[in-house]
């Protein structure tokens, strides 16, 4: 086999596997996005590029476009500095009740962004726990926001960076204390840059989330703070001005687009074969009161920063009604559904599996085909392509579905498929990004051991790499299932009246006065937290019984 | 030959790995490839395995050019320096790996790992996790794994490396054992020229992608092809000398050669046991410069004036102390004209 001849076929390979995720993200995310960007700028059949500038010069959308970088670095800056040490106590350390807290830190990240705006209105607001308490409010200001966006992304820096972290080889770490590093120098010249890759794609998670946050911002922004994606939702819905909010899209769009560009090439940088060993063999008992200390301050931030608002939110729920609320979700509802609003635990279920489905088989067959470092251009830019998706408008995607898929052969208005594929969109990045780090970092020659016994690349793939990332995969499928069953931006827009997903039903709820339907939209809220958290659990759980295998 | 490679060529960012290497294996032979690190033999392992691509040359199986053919259906086992087990699967498990590939019903995989754990020495040991076995028992497993296809050519990447003296010692004889028994046809890549010689039938000292030198280890240890493969072989007494008649003119002075050798300018190897010493005043003049104990004999290092330094063998008993002036006397049958 001549080198080139075995290039082109690899490359054809790779291309095969890229085809699948190709065409979906061509036909359920730019033609819908394109769709609706010419509905904004386009009439008589001409384009009217014109408008961008004149909405670029309007000094409030300027406003608007530096609050929303602002914002989005400070959280990313913040979430890193609370959330890394909690990385490193979950990767490092085995304690009791370690499965329970893990579970208990990702529960934020898949609560409707609207639920923990509300719920953070419920702790620092007018009215709120600290407000009873002190007297402190801090709704008036930027730090609820900032503070809301530590509570959703604590989880993204744990799992995405924790994950890693726990499957490094601590005797790397000791080979350079040998070499007479200190314990901070070996952490900072050996874990450090292996873990960097992680660190950047957690950042850039946080960083597109808080960019464009929608539901946070609406509830804790008041009329003060608004990012882009909030401003779009209000020309889109409110003010009906579609030219605006098309610019709008496309501003952030391009924004999203350098940030994803400047990520893939720090990454591609950085990125190297990594020595992986089990994660149960790394973690241990801490020791001394140094690690011990360090163990309490991440529990206790997360009790804090996490379980405080959950708790109050549990509170409201039960109110001075007891199990009313409860019990008012199972009636129907004439006015604000045509349905009881129990039913959306059923819809949000169905609607997160297929989601997730969708969601791995495209996700991962795009991290297969990407697992290669040594790929070309045309792959690494559809690494880029493959987030873009957590940096549009998830608003503009939804209202984008209803308009574009409306018709022959792609009428897909009427079928329930069209909410699971708009989460799916959101979940695939989380997908590719929680597998390939991983992937990139199993060991060419097992692969290669594998096929000097007999075993197709195919076969290799699936009894080597499949194996050894399957932790990956739940992890990704997981994460995939939480943004899907949390999708509110776009399954807003399209998620049919009869059918409404838990966040869609808070929503609802939350819109109509009255404490009635204020406490309902808490006791849904905390069944969906609940639904979310045993969901986690047995992931967990699916997880430990299978790394008795590694 | 079931083995053949015409002037197979690897080049790495233009620089040659492997350079036109024509080799050839024949059934049930032994060949051990010998050459310091970086010399293209880990290369020339992966290219007959299909896991290198050839830039040029070909690799022939049986007759049967292999380019186009892929590593998994080559038919060739590889067992890896570091083994590469697969960490997720037990003893039994990295071991039926390869049969399971072929299809082997699981009563025939069940029969087969059991025969070739017992024929590696680990009996019962297919329940175990490959992270719970020391650093001699995975090459076992490694090697079960490989044996266990019954592939028609056996390749070894320095199969004995990471293992202790003492117990690489005693494997190499047993793999040598073993595959004398079962007719396995192997090429063994390996550094160390003790495990090449106890192992092949036919060492092949490689160089810079090159080949160097082909024979069998006595050949080889005999004669050296020139002075890289001598000084690879760990002869320090190599000069280049004039050879008349049958004396060679060196630095350390005339010096006696065998009858019948190539004359002219050419390489002259002193084995250390041509090296004679007798005492101060007669032969070459030198200082002793170090003695390094060899457990059945003395390495002597003698510094004589204004020439290279020069290793004797000589006995525990006779040998002199650091400082000592001794007289160099040479033995004929211990030269060998090289080249």
């Amino acid at each position: 086999m001549t080198r080139t001849a075995a290039r082109r076929r690899g490359s054809a390979a790779r291309l095969g596997l890229m085809a699948v995720p190709v065409a979906f993200f061509a036909v359920f995310f730019a033609y819908p996005v394109t769709a609706i960007v010419a509905r904004g700028l386009k009439a008589d059949g001409a384009w009217h590029l014109g408008r961008i500038g004149d909405v670029l010069a309007q000094s409030d959308v300027r406003q608007v476009l530096w609050f929303t970088t602002w914002q989005a670095l400070v959280s990313t800056a913040l979430t890193l500095l609370i959330a890394l040490p909690g990385a490193y106590v979950f990767a490092r350390f085995d304690f009791p009740g370690k499965q329970v807290l893990r579970a208990v830190v990702t529960v934020p990240f898949v609560l409707p962004t609207v639920v923990v705006g509300t719920a953070f209105m419920a702790l620092v607001g007018r009215g709120g726990l600290l407000d009873e308490l002190w007297g402190l409010r801090l709704d008036t200001t930027v730090w609820a926001i900032l503070l809301a966006h530590v509570f959703f992304n604590y989880a993204v820096v744990v799992r995405t960076v924790g994950g890693l972290w726990s499957q490094l080889d601590p005797r790397q770490e000791e080979a350079a204390r040998m070499l007479g590093a200190s314990r901070f120098a070996a952490w900072r010249t050996v874990t450090l840059p292996a873990l960097a890759p992680a660190v950047a794609a957690a950042a850039l998670m946080v960083f597109l989330f808080t960019f464009t946050s929608f539901g946070v911002v609406q509830i804790l922004g008041g009329p003060t703070f608004s990012t882009l994606e909030v401003e779009i939702y209000r020309q889109t819905s409110e003010i009906f001005d579609l030219s605006t909010a098309a610019v709008l899209t496309m501003i952030q769009f391009v924004a999203v687009g350098a940030i994803l560009a400047l990520h893939a090439w720090t990454v591609r940088r950085r990125e190297t074969a990594l020595r992986l060993v089990d994660a149960s063999v790394t973690a241990r008992r801490p020791r001394g009161a140094g690690q011990w200390a360090l163990l309490g301050g991440v529990v206790a931030t997360v009790a804090v920063l996490i379980l405080l608002p959950l708790a109050v939110l549990v509170e409201r729920s039960f109110g001075a009604a007891g199990l009313g609320y409860y019990r008012e979700l199972t009636e129907d509802d004439g006015g604000v559904f045509l349905v009881a609003p129990i039913e959306a635990v059923g819809n949000s279920l169905q609607y997160a599996v297929a989601a997730t489905a969708i969601a791995v088989v495209i996700g991962g067959l795009a991290a297969v085909a990407l697992t290669r470092r040594d790929a070309g251009r045309l792959v690494r830019g559809f690494d880029a392509l493959l987030m873009l998706p957590l940096g549009v408008s998830a608003v503009t995607v939804g209202f984008g579905f209803l308009i574009a898929l409306d018709e022959p052969p792609l009428d897909l208005r009427a079928s329930w498929i069209l909410v699971p594929l708009a989460q799916a969109l959101v979940g695939v990045p989380f997908v590719v990004r929680t597998m390939l780090p991983v992937l990139r970092a199993v060991d060419v020659r097992l692969r290669e051991a594998a096929a000097v016994l007999g075993a197709s690349p195919w076969r290799a793939w699936r009894e080597v790499d499949l194996p050894l990332v399957r932790r990956a995969l739940l992890i990704a499928a997981g994460f995939a299932f939480a943004v899907s069953l949390g999708e509110f931006g776009a399954t807003v827009f399209i998620a049919r009246p009869e059918n409404p997903t838990l966040p869609v039903a808070v929503a609802r709820l939350l819109g109509r006065p009255g404490d009635l339907n204020y406490g309902q939209a808490m006791a849904l809220s905390t069944i969906l937290m609940i639904v979310c958290a045993v969901a986690l659990l047995v992931l967990e759980r699916l997880r430990t019984d299978r790394t008795g295998e590694f | 030959m079931l083995l053949s490679l015409q002037a197979a060529t690897v080049r790495f960012g233009g620089r040659p790995v492997l350079d036109a290497v024509d080799l050839g294996v024949a059934e049930h032979e032994i060949v051990c490839v010998l050459g310091p690190s970086g010399s293209g033999k880990s290369t020339l392992l992966r290219a007959v395995a299909g896991l290198q691509p050839l830039d040029s040359g070909r690799v022939s199986l049986d007759g049967h050019d292999q380019s186009g053919v892929p590593a998994h259906k080559r038919g060739v086992g590889l067992m890896f320096q570091d083994h590469q087990l697969f960490p997720q699967r037990d003893v039994g498990g990295n071991v039926a790996f390869g049969l399971r590939m072929h299809g082997a019903s699981r009563g025939e995989q069940a029969d087969r790992v059991r025969e070739l754990l017992d024929l590696v020495g680990l009996p019962d040991a297919a329940g175990r996790a490959v992270a719970a076995l020391s650093g001699g028992e995975q090459q076992r497993v490694a090697l079960a794994r490989a044996l266990a296809p019954s592939p028609r050519l056996l390749m070894l990447d320095e199969p004995l490396g990471q293992l202790d003296r003492s117990l690489r010692e005693r494997l190499v004889v047993e793999l040598r054992e073993l595959f004398g028994r079962l007719g396995t046809t192997v090429l063994a890549v390996t550094h160390d020229q003790g495990e090449a010689f106890a192992l092949a039938d036919r060492v092949v000292v490689m160089r810079d992608g090159r080949i160097a030198q082909s024979g069998t280890p006595l050949e080889v240890w005999q004669r050296p092809a020139d002075a890289f493969v001598a000084r690879f072989l760990g002869f320090e007494n190599v000069v280049e000398a004039a050879v008349g008649d049958d004396v060679a003119v060196t630095p350390w002075g005339k010096l006696p050669v065998p009858e019948g050798a190539p004359q002219g300018p050419r390489t002259l190897l002193v084995r250390p046991a041509g090296v004679r010493l007798v005492p101060a005043g007669e032969g070459l003049r030198c200082t002793v410069a170090a003695r390094t104990f060899r457990g059945t004999h003395v390495t002597v290092h003698l510094q004589p004036e204004d020439a290279p330094r020069l290793e004797a063998a000589c006995a525990l008993r006779a040998a002199p102390e650091v400082g000592d002036e001794v007289g160099v006397e040479f033995d004929a049958a211990e030269i060998a004209v090289l080249g």
